[in-house]
């Protein structure tokens, strides 16, 4: 009877094997439809769908990074981007060197953009970005080393709530402007572009395309499995004792500065894995990708989502990326009132987003057609503003090894 | 920093303790000694500087001047909140503070005394021992019915207690508490009075309270604080016949 604590742990949170399940399927099918299926047939994706659906992942992966932080510790980062952006730059990087003799200028070491600059020798910074398993490694070491810089001040000094907020949307409008400018050896404000090949194989393949369609599933799959233990876990909890009650946490022992510092820097790494899956998809990074603007993008998704959830940030970051891609084709001057009154919207009357609607529906069907269901069950998610969602799996019978999760 | 003479074995020492916020003085050269085991109700009308004091012990406010010694030989102002909490002082707030979207067990795990880091708790697993514990506090502030329910659904009184509980299960040597029975029923704030009697055999209690009839059960010592000072101190008998006291109570 005894369960694995993966298997209990997959288990006991409905909502997410739903998720996981069909992110299995994406990222299997699509691949599959793209790859196997004949172009006229209904079932075929396209290469273009197969892309933007890659991007799709990638920016669900980051908005689960910021639900991380801003749902289960009250940090509403607006320069999240910022990370993002910067494992972007780290696998541009990467993807520049492979290129070699076949720029533009035909340098084997330097990147075209630093051969039009006329400089004569690669910057050090540079170095070392020629390995795939060192670009990699700095994918989450920088944004990683950032954040933890960053947070370590800013927490320790206790900087919270708004003031926290314009310091990260500082952080991450100085990066945009440090980057905009050519003498920083980023390509100024054309950022990285232009590339080739990755591991050897080239990007503009069906098949490479597939595989990092694929790769963004997996990271967003083992993006949820890491999120959702830290949540469970006790440390996730003190997470939430943070969030609702900061100086509580303090008087009961607890260093609310580490954990704060903890989460953050786990939230900025995931980040800028999002942007290294982000930039072979997309075949280009630069400045604008530090834009203030992206970094409160991202927080809408969350808050159509349903903040706190995780799964739900992953549901808006699709939804409302769906929705901008429409968007934009149809009436791209529209966009931006579109987003607004989306979050004016989503503030006032979905205060838990899209996924709390969809579980008060489902509540409001099961009490009118009761009894009938099998296991009515809530989803021991952690809501933030209702009471109502309140856990129900645990029993006084519970053995001891379930004891940790049931008390969730 | 001068060395002043700490009296023998006191759980507690301010010595000449001000604070001020713009210039004006919430605490005004305040001064107390409280003995190990010792229960001590504070009163004193709104502002005296009742909350102010729990703030400098448990670190939140540091004193402009003035001792905060600690276990006759710790100065509390030179260490934070949470530092200060696990060396064994607890403090519940005036305003009942408890994890709202945490349900009432969860509330007490986090409380319960044992491991603070990171680390630790990203791999805690909860013992029986502990989880028996739970139950026990539980049981205590007769919250068991109730213990997976979220806290934020709770009543006033309620709360009162599963804070009370917090404070218990941290096991701490020093409790600061803060109005108790403010939102409670008459049954609820006589329970709360014994509770606090027996939880002085083994604890040193200062208990912040208003609500008289709830300081004389307590039959114990009372000080009157008063514009940041103490203004007299003996048994509630006593202090209520100060001509001082009855002034700053009726005079205003
Ligand atoms: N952070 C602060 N900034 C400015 N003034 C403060 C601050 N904290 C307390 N005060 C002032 O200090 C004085 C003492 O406040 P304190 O809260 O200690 O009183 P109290 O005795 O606890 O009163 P009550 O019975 O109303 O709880 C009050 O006049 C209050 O306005
Ligand atoms: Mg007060």
């Amino acid at each position: 009877m005894k369960l694995g604590p993966v298997t209990q742990f997959l288990m006991n949170d409905r909502a997410g094997k739903y998720l996981l399940s069909i992110l299995l399927a994406v990222a299997v099918l699509v691949p599959l439809m793209n790859l196997t299926v004949p172009e006229g047939s209904a079932l075929h994706v396209s290469t273009y769908t197969l892309t933007l659906l890659g991007k799709y992942l990638c920016y669900a992966l980051l908005a689960l990074a910021v639900d991380l932080i801003w749902g289960y510790c009250g940090i509403l980062s607006l320069g999240h981007g910022a990370f993002f952006a910067l494992g972007g730059y780290a696998m541009g990087m990467y993807l520049m060197r492979q290129i070699g003799e076949r720029g533009v200028y035909g340098n084997p070491l330097l990147p075209d953009f630093m051969v039009f600059l006329n400089w004569q020798e690669l910057p050090w910074y540079w170095s070392g970005f020629n390995n795939f398993f060192f670009a990699m490694v700095m994918v989450a070491l920088v944004p990683g080393f950032l954040a933890f810089v960053f947070g370590w001040l800013a927490f320790r000094s206790r900087v919270t709530g708004v003031y926290l907020s314009i310091i990260t949307q500082a952080l991450t409008y100085a990066l945009m402007l440090a980057f905009f400018r050519n003498d920083m050896g980023f390509g100024g404000n054309n950022g990285l572009t232009d590339f080739k090949d990755l591991l050897g194989f080239n990007l503009q393949s069906d098949s490479t395309r597939a595989v990092l369609f694929f790769s963004s599933a997996v990271a967003l799959m083992l993006g949820y499995i890491l999120c959702r233990s830290i949540v469970l876990s006790k440390l996730g909890r003190i997470l939430i004792s943070v969030r609702d009650a900061e100086a509580r946490t303090r008087f009961l022992g607890y260093r609310v500065d580490k954990f704060k510092l903890f989460v953050f820097v786990v939230s900025s790494v995931l980040a800028g894995i999002a942007g290294a899956l982000y930039v072979p998809q997309v075949g280009i990074i630069n400045p604008g990708e530090f834009s203030p603007i992206n970094s409160i993008e991202i927080i809408i998704w969350v808050a159509v989502g349903g903040r706190g959830t995780l799964y739900g940030a992953i549901v808006g970051a699709v939804l409302v990326n769906y929705a901008k891609t429409y968007f934009t084709a149809a009436f791209p001057e529209l966009w931006l009132f579109f987003l607004g009154a989306l979050f004016v919207i989503s503030t006032l009357y979905l205060p838990r987003g899209v996924v709390g609607l969809a579980a008060d529906l489902l509540e409001k069907r099961r009490s009118l057609g009761a009894g009938g269901g099998a296991s009515v069950q809530a989803e021991p998610e952690t809501p933030v503003e209702s009471p109502q969602a309140a856990v129900a799996d645990d029993s006084k019978s519970s053995k001891e090894s379930e004891i940790e999760l049931s008390t969730n | 920093m001068q060395t002043k003479h700490i009296p023998q074995s006191s759980i507690l020492y301010l010595n000449g303790v001000s604070v001020s916020f713009d210039g004006f003085k919430a605490l005004n050269s305040l001064s107390l000694d409280l003995k190990p085991g010792e229960l001590r109700a504070i009163i004193g009308p709104n502002g005296a500087g009742k909350t102010t004091m729990m703030d400098v012990i448990t670190g939140k406010t540091r004193p402009d001047e003035g001792d905060v010694i600690f276990n006759n030989s710790i100065d509390l102002t030179q260490h934070d909140e949470a530092a200060i909490a696990n060396m064994g002082v607890g403090r519940k707030f005036q305003k009942p503070t408890v994890i709202e979207s945490l349900t009432v067990f969860e509330n007490l795990e986090l409380a319960l005394a044992g491991g603070r880091g990171v680390i630790a708790s990203l791999f805690h697993k909860l013992q029986t021992k502990q989880r028996e514990r739970i139950d026990e506090i539980l049981t205590l502030v007769d919250l068991t019915q109730r213990a997976n329910e979220q806290a934020g659904a709770l009543s006033h009184g309620q709360k009162q207690w599963l804070e009370i509980g917090m404070l218990l299960i941290q096991e701490p040597e020093l409790l600061l508490i803060d109005e108790p029975a403010a939102g409670m029923t008459d049954v609820e704030t006589e329970k709360t009075a014994e509770l606090f009697k027996e939880v002085s055999q083994k604890h040193s209690l200062v208990v912040v309270e208003h609500d008289m009839d709830f300081v004389r059960a307590l039959e114990c010592k009372v000080t009157v604080l008063h514009e940041g000072r103490v203004l007299a101190e003996g048994s509630l008998d006593q202090v209520q016949k100060n001509e001082q006291v009855i002034e700053v109570y009726l005079g205003r």
